[in-house]
């Protein structure tokens, strides 16, 4: 999988790293503020912390 | 002279050389996709714990601080008289106030979410400050990483409870030190009109369903109150939340806005 991406990555090995890179630090920002506050809300009531009838 | 050197065949050479076989087994392609996705998901997770209790923490703290900031700039610039008294049922006699500035006034209800007080809890943090806001839904008012009041307990200041609740295991984990609080440590609550001193006195470990623990007397249905009292509820034990931890304290004081901010968080109030 990760080997197959590397080979479709067009450049020398230092434009490779560089895509990479981006692609990478992009997929950390969509994971932090689109898909994690999203399984956040999916999650959110089961760590209660209050008293309930 | 060593034997390693010379003694290597010569015809193994040329086959070392030969390039790697590229054909893999169907099979050992797909173990090895799915041995990449499996390490995927465990750096995912680790990732989701991480962002869940250092930088969505952090966001939210930030944005705390900066929801109370803009509180009570407003509050400081708005020079409207108190607002008027909610009309709560009270069974209280009149008395001769034991405060120095006479009867704390009560905020009026307010709107469903929205955030009417600030809490100040030395004990927390030299710097803690975080807004409380009405109810206690986990969307709209726990996770943004203040408190909420249980919107059916009294207001700060009445006689009776204002019971408040928050996260101590993510969200900014307001009441993280919530079984740290000493006998005689100060819970400050701001809001428009002033600055309540409650006194932390006991704690408390109930089930989930402890409710009578935000009773206006705690424990004690139908009983009517003579103490001004607050209540912080959290989930104990850490990370498992199979019971709550109750904080709770008495009101000692109280300081209108006119008089300026109690020494101890003169500090921290305002922008």
């Amino acid at each position: 999988m990760y080997a197959a991406l590397w080979h479709i990555l067009p450049g020398p090995v230092w434009v490779r790293i560089l895509i990479l890179l981006v692609l990478l630090a992009a997929v950390l920002y969509a994971l932090a503020f689109w898909v994690f506050p999203w399984i956040d809300d999916l999650t959110a009531p089961v760590r209660d912390v209050t008293v309930d009838q | 002279m060593s034997e390693q050197g010379d003694s290597a065949p010569a015809d193994i050479e040329p086959a070392r050389m030969r390039p790697r076989q590229k054909k893999r087994g169907m099979v050992s392609r797909v173990v090895g996709v799915f041995g990449e996705l499996l390490i995927t998901a465990g750096v995912l997770v680790l990732l989701f714990l991480g962002w869940q209790f250092s930088l969505n923490g952090i966001m939210l703290s930030n944005q705390q601080a900066s929801d109370a900031d803009s509180l009570a700039q407003n509050w400081a610039t708005q020079t409207a008289a108190p607002t008027p008294t909610a009309t709560q049922p009270s069974a209280e006699p009149v008395a001769p106030s034991t405060f120095q500035y006479g009867e704390p006034p009560t905020l009026a209800t307010p709107g469903n979410a929205q955030e009417f007080a600030i809490l100040y809890v030395p004990r927390f943090g030299s710097d803690f400050k975080k807004t409380i806001a009405e109810g206690v839904d986990p969307r709209s008012v726990l996770n943004n990483g203040g408190a909420g009041h249980y919107s059916t307990t009294q207001m700060p200041g009445q006689v009776g409870n204002f019971a408040i609740a928050a996260h101590r295991d993510g969200w900014g984990s307001p009441f993280l030190k919530i079984n740290e609080l000493q006998v005689g440590d100060q819970i400050y609550v701001e809001t428009q009109d002033g600055w309540y001193t409650y006194t932390y006195r006991s704690s408390e470990y109930v089930t989930p369903y402890g409710v009578g623990v935000i009773d206006p007397v705690p424990q004690n249905p139908g009983a009517s109150p003579v103490d001004r009292l607050i209540t912080l509820t959290s989930c104990n034990p850490l990370y498992i939340a199979s019971e709550r931890v109750i904080a709770y304290g008495v009101l000692t004081d109280w300081t209108p806005r006119s008089a300026g901010p109690p020494a101890a968080i003169a500090g921290l109030t305002g922008a």
